[in-house]
């Protein structure tokens, strides 16, 4: 294969053999000298008042070497980080500290830590600590949380709402009033996205280990943002940045849950720091789907107007966002950064108001789930221009068609104020629709529909915004980074900023290296995850790590080969802007008869004692790239579905993607992305949801209760592509990561609402669910 | 804490003699007393499967069977599915189907692919998502793991068909 084919190719990933033999090393693989392990009380309460915390007896328990509490803490760590404060958040509203104080706000938050010898006897003396609770009523249905006497968690502050922001109304009650005095329609809605678990199969873990004579910690923590973590633990736990290091091993999987900072990173931290030993903690399933944040949780309001022909004037919207007990990193962030600048979806609607309150609630605190707010406008999106379809008694795919922002119009400046980057949401749906055999799927239908069954077919048009950020979109910086070197045998190091975990980093950044230098992909070795190696980044979430961390990759390539033209310019004695590559090959353009290899270059870089004057020698750069605007991926899903009349069981029979990710790097990882991505949406749809009940109990604590996708449960998936470039970096890339997840959920709610022939039926829709609606109960 | 028990185990071919405790599970005995950390631990109820190793060559989740239950038994592992420096078709499989993305799943998924094809060497798709009901994978959406296992279940009766000598 010539080289030059790298980029664009479905080469097999370099990650993989280590992975497949049981090589791998994640954070509860790695044993240290003298090692503790950590267990971690915590509440059994939705919300109540600590009274007192009797630990003797734990300390007391042979193999235990430390029991801390809150009073340990006070002063040496904390509070946990919020990133961006919004409202009475920035008044402390909703911070938390590492552990509770005088209250607990949820069920599993942590109240105490126990470290011991091994982690079957830090356990043995967990259950010896006695804490008295005096429970409270909790505050658990978000709109009754808002309400007048509801049970407040933050009594100073006299309500549950952070931040309520809800302008006048004036300008859009003016365009549904004239597009009904037109004669066209006002469709209204009030939708649920309910809290889901994100439930990576690897659950959080940490390893801290504090050397006393050096001062300097080194922290391991199952985590998608080695930095970010890195900078703030430093600050959390009053020690200087350069004296912390965090290391990030193989991560089994993230989906947003370790895109933040948590409780358990820091008291680890704390402990050791105490102890002067290593302590491990692995979080366990029951305390993940407890502890770590939870995804979605909103209740939206939606008004959207059209005129009989089905074009959209206004749109109005309300969102309702259960922030769960405590801000955390992005808890706060979610709507107005996420979900509002991306809530016209594909579509150029005039008018635009939104308003929203954000409530704390005695749950887990939610935060970034895959999609991160995108599914929650695309889901309103996409759910209210069927129902204006439904309403017009028109084709879904003629309303959407109809409303699409047309490709002469990017860069598209959106009522929500976001310029969209480039699309062809035609094209897309067009291929959506001829791979699905789109009028005889309706035909189909039609015919079974006769024979008395539910059948239903589901579009989604989505877009999504991705590749944060650009200049001005958050308090700081979201650049990425890449350092590289090339040695002297030829061999390339890149050090990577972006924090890759399971999406494939490792072999995309390598393709583009070897696209950009002409040499064998088995030549580069790409790093991250460790902050002592790897420049300050900002890590992987947000379907970045390819559009804004392939893009640092590419510029530091460009430099070096920059550099290697100049060397390698004297090596072929003429004029480095004379100079040109090739196939890993200077020589001067025209003449590729004489040339010089990349390897023989790298050698002359590194090695030679005659380098022309003014020439550095060695090979190695660092490039910092940030975006200078977001991409916006789209595509077209189509989904069909089957609803058993007597049972209430929903079955997917077929499903049919159409993504635009702009250029694809490596097509295999594309559609992979693409097909985990449908099926975490599928599970929002069908059988995801997190329950607690009126007091803050946790219903669904175990994997038995939070039900997740498996293998029998979901269809093949039929994936096709349209690629249009991002103008935003050199690469064209989009993003991937979270397009999946996005698209999925509304075309199978579609779907089902299709089959049943209602407006709206509630997510997940579990057969008892469908039942009941079908038989009226 | 119960008085230890001494075990003696196979695992992956070669033979342990172990004082255990009779509440050890044996993906801890087998993770944290062999260090053989390929297998592993993604729940506490036995849902995901991510523990699933080999007990006297059938599958097992490693969470639900106690160390001192296996003693007297062979064990098998990732790290001993294929001989040193080789793959197993299945592992093979998963490399060239992209049958992975985070890989924390794969070594279960792995283990239990095993037994569908012990059990089964030719599977249609319905059959090898039924089978893979015991296993959890957050990333993949099982796509691709079910073609890895079909590209193993291929090459398996391939080299099955092939005259003596000749697979090897």
């Amino acid at each position: 294969m010539g080289v030059a084919a790298i980029l664009g190719a479905p080469i097999k990933r370099r990650e993989d053999p280590r992975l497949i033999t049981g090589q791998a090393t994640y954070v509860d693989d790695i044993k240290l000298y003298g090692m503790l392990h950590m267990a971690v009380l915590r509440s059994p309460y939705g919300h109540a008042r600590i009274n007192s915390i009797n630990t003797e007896a734990a300390r007391k328990h042979p193999g235990v070497v430390a029991v801390f509490t809150a009073e340990d803490l006070k002063g040496a760590v904390g509070p946990v980080a919020c990133a961006v404060p919004l409202g009475k958040i920035t008044e402390g509203m909703g911070i938390r500290q590492p552990l509770a104080e005088d209250k607990v706000r949820f069920y599993g938050d942590p109240v105490a830590v126990v470290i011991a010898d091994d982690r079957y006897t830090a356990r043995d003396a967990r259950d010896l600590i006695e804490v008295d609770y005096a429970p409270l009523p909790a505050a658990i249905d978000v709109e009754k949380a808002i309400e007048e006497g509801a049970p407040l968690l933050y009594e100073q502050f006299g309500t549950n709402v952070a931040l309520s922001v809800k302008p006048p109304t004036d300008d859009i009650d003016k365009v549904f009033e004239q597009t009904k005095a037109d004669g066209g329609v006002v469709v209204k809605g009030r939708l649920i996205n309910q809290r889901l678990a994100p439930t990576a199969v690897e659950t959080r873990g940490v390893i801290a280990d504090f050397n006393k004579g050096s001062r300097s910690l080194t922290l391991w923590s199952s985590s998608q943002i080695p930095h970010i973590l890195r900078n703030v633990l430093a600050a959390t736990v009053g020690l200087p940045q350069h004296q912390v290091r965090v290391i990030v091993p193989e991560v089994g999987g993230g989906f947003g849950s370790k895109l933040n900072i948590y409780p358990e990173e820091l008291v680890a931290a704390y402990a050791s720091m105490k102890i002067g030993r290593p302590v491990k903690w692995i979080e366990d399933r029951s305390e993940a789907l407890a502890a770590t944040i939870h995804g979605r949780d909103q209740v939206d309001y939606f008004e959207i107007s059209a005129t009989k022909e089905g074009k959209v004037t206004g749109l109005k919207v309300y969102a309702i966002l259960d922030m769960g007990s405590y801000c955390q990193l992005f808890t706060d962030t979610m709507v107005l950064a996420f979900m509002f600048p991306v809530i016209c979806g594909a579509y150029d609607i005039p008018a635009l108001y939104t308003s929203t309150d954000m409530v704390f609630t005695n749950k887990v605190p939610t935060d970034a789930y895959r999609g991160a707010g995108r599914p929650e406008a695309t889901f309103l999106i996409e759910r209210a221009i069927d129902l204006v379809a439904r309403e017009l008694g028109k084709d879904p795919t003629e309303v959407r068609r109809l409303n699409f922002i047309k490709p002469e119009q990017f860069p598209y400046k959106s009522a929500s104020g976001n310029v969209y980057d480039s699309g062809n949401y035609e094209a897309a749906l067009d291929k959506a629709l001829a791979l699905a055999d789109y009028q005889n799927m309706r035909a189909e239908q039609a015919q079974k529909r006769a024979e008395g069954k539910l059948v239903g077919i589901g579009v989604s048009t989505y877009i999504e915004s991705c590749a944060i950020g650009p200049k001005g979109f958050a308090p700081v910086g979201l650049y990425e980074s890449a350092r590289m070197r090339v040695e002297q045998s030829g061999t390339v190091m890149v050090y990577s900023g972006s924090s890759p975990h399971g999406q494939g980093g490792e072999t995309t950044f390598a393709q583009i290296v070897a696209e950009e230098f002409g040499i064998p992909i088995e030549n580069i070795m790409v790093l991250h995850g460790d902050t002592d190696s790897t420049p300050e980044g900002r890590n992987t979430y947000g379907s970045r790590t390819t559009a804004v961390g392939g893009s640092a990759v590419y510029t530091a390539a460009q430099r070096l080969k920059e550099k290697m033209k100049q060397i390698s310019s004297h090596m072929l004695e003429a004029s480095a802007s004379d100079v040109t590559m090739e196939d890993g090959k200077f020589f001067v353009a025209g003449s590729p008869q004489k040339s010089v290899t990349f390897a023989e270059v790298a050698a002359t870089a590194n090695l030679s004692n005659t380098l022309a004057p003014g020439i550095e020698p060695g090979l190695e750069t660092t490039a910092f790239w940030e975006p200078e605007a977001l991409t916006y991926p789209f595509g077209t899903h189509i989904c069909l579905v089957e609803v058993d009349k007597d049972t209430g069981v929903a079955e997917i029979k077929r499903y049919v993607a159409v993504d635009d990710c702009g250029r694809q790097i490596n097509p295999m990882l594309v559609e992979g992305q693409i097909h985990g991505g449908i099926a975490q949406g599928i599970g929002q749809a069908m059988i995801e949801g997190v329950v607690y009940d009126d007091d803050g109990q946790l219903l669904t604590a175990t994997l038995t209760d939070y039900a997740m996708p498996i293998a029998s449960e979901l269809p093949s998936f039929e994936t096709g592509s349209t690629v249009t470039p991002s103008p935003i970096n050199p690469l064209g890339v989009k993003g991937v990561g979270e397009a999946g997840t996005i698209g999925s959920t509304p075309a199978v709610a579609n779907a089902v609402a299709d089959a049943l022939g209602v407006e709206d039926v509630e997510m997940p829709f579990t057969s008892e669910r469908l039942w009941k609606v079908i038989h009226q109960k | 804490m119960a008085t230890k028990r001494e075990i003696t185990v196979i695992v992956n071919g070669q033979q342990y003699h172990s004082q255990v405790e009779p509440r050890m599970l044996l993906v801890h005995y087998l993770r944290d007393e062999l260090d053989l950390t390929g297998t592993h631990i993604g729940c506490d109820t036995s849902q995901c499967g991510a523990c699933t190793v080999l007990l006297n060559g059938e599958s097992v989740k490693a969470c639900t069977v106690l160390a001192v239950q296996a003693d007297g038994s062979e064990v098998t592992t990732i790290e001993g599915l294929a001989p040193e420096g080789s793959l197993h078709p299945i592992q093979e499989g998963f490399w060239e189907k992209h049958g992975l993305q985070c890989g924390f799943c794969t070594p279960g998924m792995i283990m239990a692919s095993y037994q569908i094809l012990k059990d089964n060497p030719n599977p249609t798709e319905a059959e090898i998502r039924k089978g893979l009901e015991g296993n959890i994978c957050r990333c993949t959406g099982y796509q691709n793991i079910v073609r890895a296992v079909q590209y193993a279940a291929e090459q398996m009766r391939t080299a099955a068909a092939a005259p003596v000598g000749a697979g090897e």
